[in-house]
């Protein structure tokens, strides 16, 4: 058996997974036909050592294999030719370890040497580069973004990142205690995405059993933070187009959300609730009560604002066909999230991975898939709704372990020798932790993965053949973020 | 002398006020308190006092370009008739002039945008070039109808409308008035055409052609916009207000409809996004057509039955 099944959140012993050869990955990948989620380097001595870890979302498995690059082996025949959607992480172990994948179509850097990125260009009297970044105008974090038009239309966005890169993934490994407050200032607008992510890795490692409460505590907190940058970004969207009523709208109402988030953590992005072992807030009746009511006010505004914006010609004709990513393109360059399920790809961990809290509260999937803007809006809609179904009955269910303490201590040591993927669905999509332990419980190799990291190629995707001035409005509705890729 | 007194006062200072009520307008909408109706005019001030950061790449052509876009505006406003009807420069064909004198403070803005051989200031002027081409036609076709109407080759003929086409005279007051909006929100970058709040440099028209512009030179460059922004309201005022006002009454309907045109241009920009740049092109059109069916009106009451 070339790989080890395993599932979300569950530790396995990293010397149970086999290392074999690179072609046998290659061909096992051809024949299994999953989704990528990790495929990342690590130092063996003198080794390098490459894990790849793919999904079956259709039954919630992860596969885990390894394969071994002596001193001597500095380049292998490139997974991208194939399967397009390795292309980013073969680019980023390539930077990190040095090791070439032949035969790459787009051997890029991803987060550093950007001083020598070796721009695609087009040739021709009629060509002009446009070229924006990395300070933008807004105010929004750094990136370079270089275009190919031929008047107002783009044939090519190059997007180059990395500008925000801090080395948090060694940050981790410094670090002997659990860090937390580290792990949430990750991402600034994932925050409780990112610390569930680490928290749950950590209390897999360490064999810490939170309770109950502390899960749908969490889980509360996630759905929130969804609905708070999901009305944000509508608001963004709506601004963009200059649709003045719905950006004032949606940013008052987001406002709504982020200041009960206030109230229960003391953050309004939530910073400090979340802590291997449990939660710092508690959620008591008042307060639950106090979050249905703030719901119920926000999904009525909510409601009427984005019917009024869809009664509105000018922004339906501004969102309509503009930036559409195909099903199969999507597909193939691995998209995840809200933006790959705008396109039509249905992945979502939260009820793929058989969370228990999520698969039985038996919500619908929101889906509507064109692929343009007015898909990532509505899917956005529709998501804010069934975030808000998803609150109720979590809150309902909040009441049955009332008695249940908020934290446990956890156990300070981890597990040697083991190694742990945690999925967790942020608002952008699957924020992916993989932790590795050494012989004495130390942490040897912590790898994250967000959801930009995918998403990125899809916004190039998304521009072709767009008006250069629709670009804006293309990005907004991705929201994308900088930092989660460039770490 | 009054009135000419008057009438420069105004020409100078009611711009602000007309922006300030705009934006208290979108305020409005947006449930916002907004800022004071003076702003406008405060932001100027405080620009003038300003030195302008002048990029090392660019000539002559960039210091000398707000200097030549606020004189040609200004000099353009004194072939438009303000408040006592009568324009100082009363001449014949003045909307050919006014077009003009206006396209050469452009052709400057335009020229200075490529001098800075920003990327972003190029596609802002090469869109404001192709909507100003477009505009233009449509503009002469509306005023040379009404001249021909009232073989009064002025302003003046903005006023003679009813009293030459009789009840016709109505249809053709609104579809000018139509056209001239939208003109009006072309011209002056408002929404649906561009949005002057964004901060989107890649969809920007104006706003990005001034975006090295900075100091006295930027506060110019928004005070002749302003102004220029007025001159067409006061095209529109001349032309549905009545004949029959004179005095302090005459100057009041002037000042409501410039005002009311403000908050229509405020409540315009609040209640629908901005068209996709390829879309501006048919919102321009509409315009070419209702100067059309001015033509068509003209000539059917010139000639027709």
């Amino acid at each position: 058996m070339n790989w080890i099944v395993t599932e979300n959140n569950k530790k396995i012993n990293a010397l149970d997974i086999p290392a074999v050869s690179i072609e046998e990955i290659k061909s096992d990948i051809e024949n299994m036909k999953m989704r990528v989620v990790g495929f990342f380097g690590k130092q063996e001595y003198e080794n390098v050592r490459l894990y790849v870890v793919m999904a079956d979302d259709k039954i919630g498995k992860l596969y885990v294999t390894s394969t071994i690059f002596t001193p001597n082996m500095k380049s292998y025949e490139s997974f991208t030719q194939k399967f397009p959607a390795f292309h980013i992480f073969e680019r980023e172990f390539y930077e990190e370890f040095g090791i070439e994948p032949l035969n790459h179509p787009w051997l890029k850097p991803v987060r550093i040497n950007q001083d020598k990125y070796p721009f695609f260009e087009m040739q021709g009297e009629d060509i002009h580069q446009v070229a924006v970044g990395p300070i933008h105008a807004g105010v929004i974090e750094p990136g370079h973004f270089r275009f190919m038009c031929l008047g107002e239309k783009v044939y090519d966005l190059e997007i180059m990142l990395g500008y925000q890169h801090r080395g948090v993934e060694e940050l981790f490994l410094k670090n002997k205690r659990y860090n937390n407050r580290l792990a949430e200032s990750v991402c600034g607008d994932s925050v409780i995405a990112y610390n569930m992510a680490y928290s749950q890795a950590m209390e897999a490692l360490s064999g810490t059993e939170i309770t109950s409460k502390a899960q749908i505590i969490r889980r509360v907190a996630l759905e929130m933070e969804r609905i708070a940058i999901h009305i944000g970004d509508m608001g963004a969207i709506a601004g963009d187009m200059a649709y003045l009523m719905g950006a004032s709208i949606f940013g008052i109402t987001r406002t709504l959300v982020i200041n009960t988030m206030l109230e229960i953590s003391g953050s309004r992005f939530g910073r400090g609730l979340i802590n291997v072992g449990g939660v710092n807030f508690d959620i008591d009746d008042k307060m639950s009560d106090k979050i249905i009511e703030m719901l119920d006010g926000v999904a009525k505004t909510v409601d009427r604002t984005t019917k009024v914006m869809l009664k509105t010609p000018s922004c339906i004709s501004r969102m309509e066909r503009t930036g559409c990513v195909s099903a199969e393109n999507a597909k193939a360059l691995g998209a995840v999230g809200m933006a790959a399920r705008s396109s039509g790809v249905d992945i979502d961990t939260r009820f793929d991975f058989n969370d228990k809290w999520y698969t039985s509260l038996d919500v619908v999937k929101p889906f509507k898939a064109t692929g343009d803007v007015h898909s990532r809006f509505m899917l956005r809609y529709k998501e804010i709704k069934q975030s808000m179904q998803i609150v109720k009955k979590l809150l309902a269910k909040l009441k049955e372990f009332k008695s249940e303490a908020i934290k446990v201590t956890p156990n300070n040591m981890l597990a040697p020798n083991s190694f742990v993927i945690s999925m967790t669905e942020g608002w952008r999509g699957e924020v992916v932790h993989i932790a590795l332990t050494g012989a004495n419980g130390e942490l040897l190799r912590y790898k994250m993965k967000d959801p930009s990291f995918n998403n990125w190629y899809m916004l190039a995707m998304a521009v072709r053949n767009n008006g250069v001035s629709d670009f804006p409005l293309c990005n907004k509705s991705f929201n994308l973020s900088y930092c989660g890729n460039d770490l | 002398m009054i009135s000419l007194l008057i009438n420069i006062l105004i020409l100078l200072f009611v711009p602000f006020l007309m922006i300030g009520v705009i934006k208290k307008t979108k305020a409005f909408w947006a449930g916002r308190k907004g800022v004071s109706i003076m702003q406008p005019l405060w932001d100027f001030l405080r620009l003038m006092k300003k030195d302008s950061v002048i990029s090392e790449t660019t000539s002559w052509v960039f210091k000398f370009a707000p200097v030549a876009g606020f004189a040609s505006i200004l000099f353009a406003a004194l072939f438009v008739p303000l408040v006592a009807g009568k324009p100082i420069f009363n001449i014949p064909f003045a909307f050919v002039v006014f077009s003009y004198i206006l396209g050469f403070g452009k052709f400057f803005s335009l020229i200075a945008a490529l001098d800075t051989g920003s990327s972003f200031e190029g596609m802002g002027a090469s869109r404001e070039a192709c909507f100003s081409t477009i505009v233009e036609p449509a503009f002469f076709i509306g005023m040379a109808s009404i001249a021909a109407l009232s073989q009064n080759y002025t302003f003046e003929s903005l006023r003679l409308i009813l009293k030459n086409a009789g009840t016709y005279g109505y249809l053709i007051i609104a579809l000018l008035a139509v056209t001239l909006f939208i003109m009006l929100l072309i011209e002056c970058c408002r929404v649906p055409v561009d949005d002057p709040t964004t901060h989107l440099e890649l969809t920007m028209i104006h706003e990005v052609m001034i975006l090295d512009n900075s100091g006295a030179d930027l506060g110019l460059i928004t005070w002749g916009s302003a102004i220029k922004m007025f001159l067409f309201e006061a095209l529109i005022a001349n032309l549905i207000l009545p004949v029959s006002l004179h005095g302090w009454m005459a100057l009041a309907a002037f000042l409501a409809v410039v005002f009311i045109l403000a908050v229509i241009v405020g409540t315009v920009e609040s209640s629908m996004a901005r068209f996709r740049m390829t879309h501006v092109f048919e919102f321009i059109f509409i315009m070419s057509i209702t100067a059309l069916i001015i033509l068509a009106l003209v000539t059917y009451r010139m000639y027709g039955g």
